[in-house]
């Protein structure tokens, strides 16, 4: 039988039962949709990611206290663990020590919120090196100035504030040499962020920035530091320079053995590929996840094949009375279950595009994160020919019982 | 030699450890060009007799040769072929494909010929202008009356234009009008084109259109002669 044919009786058969039709394909529709909507966001968030992995810079490197977190009760730990201390960071300054290290800075992270006369906001803030951000993010003040290293060492009570935060407290009025209150103490704002957005998951606009020596002392009253922030020399010596601070960190804790480590470097590379880990590790769950959806569609599939094929036992006897083979039967059918799938496949593709389309834009508006919207052309090829596959495989079956039907038997059946 | 050769022929039906026998050793012949029918009240084994000429069943002893040759002879594929090129059907209950047109049903039979496709409508017309329903074309099976559904599956019967055609009480479902005008129609294909027509029915009316009638009864062949005085076929287009 010519395939035009073919095809054309298949799609009068889908058609007749348009209702029955849908339902069936629904299970392909939702697989195969949940596969374009996991790639397309999937690729989005690690394009996102990587992206604000690469405004860290490449040559920058991040010592955490604590053990590497492996999982989420290892976070808990990085968060109370005072392990990194002022004279860590002496000891990694010194040249003997770590010679491709071109700047370091200490940071503390201080939960709280900031107000001015009537107004509270409730930033990022940090206590850090205003000169090592400059020189990391390549930034200068929009006003003001950025506190030095002299301020740092005598705990002055000053304060850079992002774009967003000096809107939020003062308007349009002039903020410099204004007083504003954190966690009750008075700090002189003596410099404002560019308006720069988000940089390696760090919001410039929503930061405010004291030294961290006054974020230590007069903030939190803690002597150690939440994180050492360093820059290599170049990039290409990355991996010396990890080696160096590791090295040097676990004599200054008196450490002999590396699986006791009570601190851990990350880099940018390392995130990447942890990353990039954690991302595939996720899309092949989720994929195995609509794997099994799609399975379950087949058999929703091969169920109204067979239905279909018992329906039509006396259609199938009055093909084989003129002249139709087994193989024109089965060809038949397995041309129907594939049509009816490929169709689930290309409305699963519409829908899931739809949906990786607006995901993006809801996410971007909630987050403030610039989450982009790439269509996956793999995932779509891939999900019509998972779709027709799905038809045939799960056709295979009805179509074979519909071939090996007698054709007296068929004609007689009621 | 005939076209249709018949020798002891048994069915018997194997249900539950149950046998139930049909046929109980028939034997006859059919040449080219014949009207045959076969009577008999029901339960005669009459359908199962034609269901075992069309090559739809096989027999359980005996010899059915259809052109020199058993069943046996023959691939499932070969048997598909020669019920498609050599032999047509018409059913009582007509059998049409619903929501598709007079055409497209008249054509199925050239679905599976491997004639070339240029062809078939112009073969598929010819067969439904020699059934009288040319007017009617493009119109649904739905939309057809019960004499002209079995006119639509006569056409579909001959669009191949085979040797031999099979009618299962073609006017079973038919007012007497209409069965009249199925029976004329049959009648002109054995008389103007040659075709060997085997006719199941139980109406003696209907079998007078033969100009031969097997009587069955209980599986076995009680009468096989010449009709009398045979029904003449009316030019019904006209």
């Amino acid at each position: 039988m010519p395939i035009k044919y073919s095809v054309k009786s298949a799609a009068k058969a889908i058609t007749t039962n348009k209702s029955r039709s849908f339902l069936t394909i629904l299970g392909i529709v939702i697989g195969i949709s949940a596969i374009i909507l996991i790639m397309s966001i999937g690729r989005g968030t690690a394009k996102l990611v990587l992206g604000e992995l690469s405004g860290m810079g490449a040559e920058t490197i991040v010592i955490r206290p604590g053990r590497e977190p492996q999982g989420p009760t290892d976070i808990a730990q990085t968060i109370f663990a005072d392990s990194l201390k002022s004279k860590d960071v002496e000891a990694l300054k010194r040249k003997s020590n770590v010679p491709t290290l071109a700047d370091i800075a200490p940071a503390v992270i201080v939960p709280g919120s900031v107000s001015y006369g009537g107004e509270t906001y409730r930033p990022t803030i940090f206590g850090w090196s205003a000169d090592f951000m400059r020189d990391a993010f390549n930034i200068n003040p929009a006003e003001g100035r950025f506190f030095d290293e002299s301020e740092i060492k005598n705990m002055a009570d000053v304060v850079i504030i992002g774009a967003k935060v000096k809107r939020e407290l003062f308007g349009n009025a002039d903020a410099i040499g204004e007083n504003i209150k954190i966690k009750n103490k008075k700090f002189r704002v003596i410099g404002i962020l560019p308006s720069r957005g988000q940089i390696a998951f760090l919001n410039l606009d929503d930061m405010v920035i004291v030294p961290y020596t006054t974020a230590q002392l007069y903030l939190l009253g803690i002597t150690h530091f939440h994180e050492i922030v360093v820059r290599a020399t170049d990039p290409s010596v990355v991996d010396r320079t990890v080696r160096d601070i590791q090295l040097t960190l676990r004599e200054s804790h008196g450490i002999t053995d590396p699986a006791k480590d009570d601190f851990f470097v990350v880099t940018q590379g390392g995130l990447v590929k942890q990353i990039s880990n954690i991302m595939s590790g996720l899309t092949l769950f989720l994929s195995m996840v609509v794997a099994i959806a799609l399975v379950v569609g087949g058999i929703g599939v091969m169920n109204i094949m067979l239905v279909s094929v018992t329906e039509r036992t006396r259609e199938i006897g009055l093909r084989k009375a003129l002249g139709a083979t087994e193989k024109d039967i089965m060809m038949q059918f397995l041309l129907e279950a594939t049509m009816l799938t490929l169709i689930g496949g290309a409305v699963g593709i519409i829908l899931g595009a739809a949906g990786a389309f607006v995901f993006p834009i809801v996410l971007s508006l909630a987050t403030g994160l610039d989450w982009s919207f790439s269509f996956p052309v793999v995932a779509a090829v891939l999900g019509l020919g998972v779709s027709a596959s799905v038809g045939f495989i799960f056709g295979l079956y009805p179509a074979y019982q519909a071939s090996k039907k007698s054709p007296m038997e068929a004609l007689r059946y009621e | 030699m005939a076209l249709l050769e018949v020798k002891n022929l048994e069915k018997i039906y194997f249900n539950e450890g149950i046998s139930t026998p049909a046929i109980r050793g028939v034997s006859f012949e059919v040449n080219a060009g014949e009207f045959v029918a076969i009577m008999g009240p029901s339960g005669s084994g009459k359908s199962t007799l034609l269901h075992i000429l069309g090559f739809l069943d096989s027999v359980t002893r005996g010899e059915y040769r259809f052109d020199g040759k058993t069943m046996d002879d023959y691939s499932q594929e070969e048997i598909a072929r020669i019920r498609n090129a050599k032999m047509g059907f018409v059913f009582q209950t007509f059998n049409l494909l619903p929501r598709t047109s007079v055409l497209e049903n008249v054509k199925l039979p050239l679905l599976y010929s491997g004639i070339k496709e240029s062809l078939w409508d112009d073969m598929a017309k010819r067969a439904i202008e020699a059934v009288g329903l040319s007017h009617r074309l493009e119109h649904e099976s739905s939309q057809l009356s019960g004499g002209e559904k079995q006119r639509v599956a006569i056409a579909r019967a001959l669009v191949t234009n085979p040797q031999v055609i099979f009618a299962d009480e073609p006017t079973g479902n038919l007012d007497s009008k209409s069965g009249q005008m199925v029976m004329e129609i049959l009648q002109r294909l054995n008389e103007d084109s040659g075709h060997t027509i085997i006719l199941i029915t139980h109406e003696t009316y209907t079998a007078e259109h033969a100009e031969r009638v097997i009587r069955l009864y209980d599986g076995l062949i009680k009468s096989d002669g010449r009709v009398d005085h045979r029904l003449k076929a009316k030019d019904f287009t006209k």
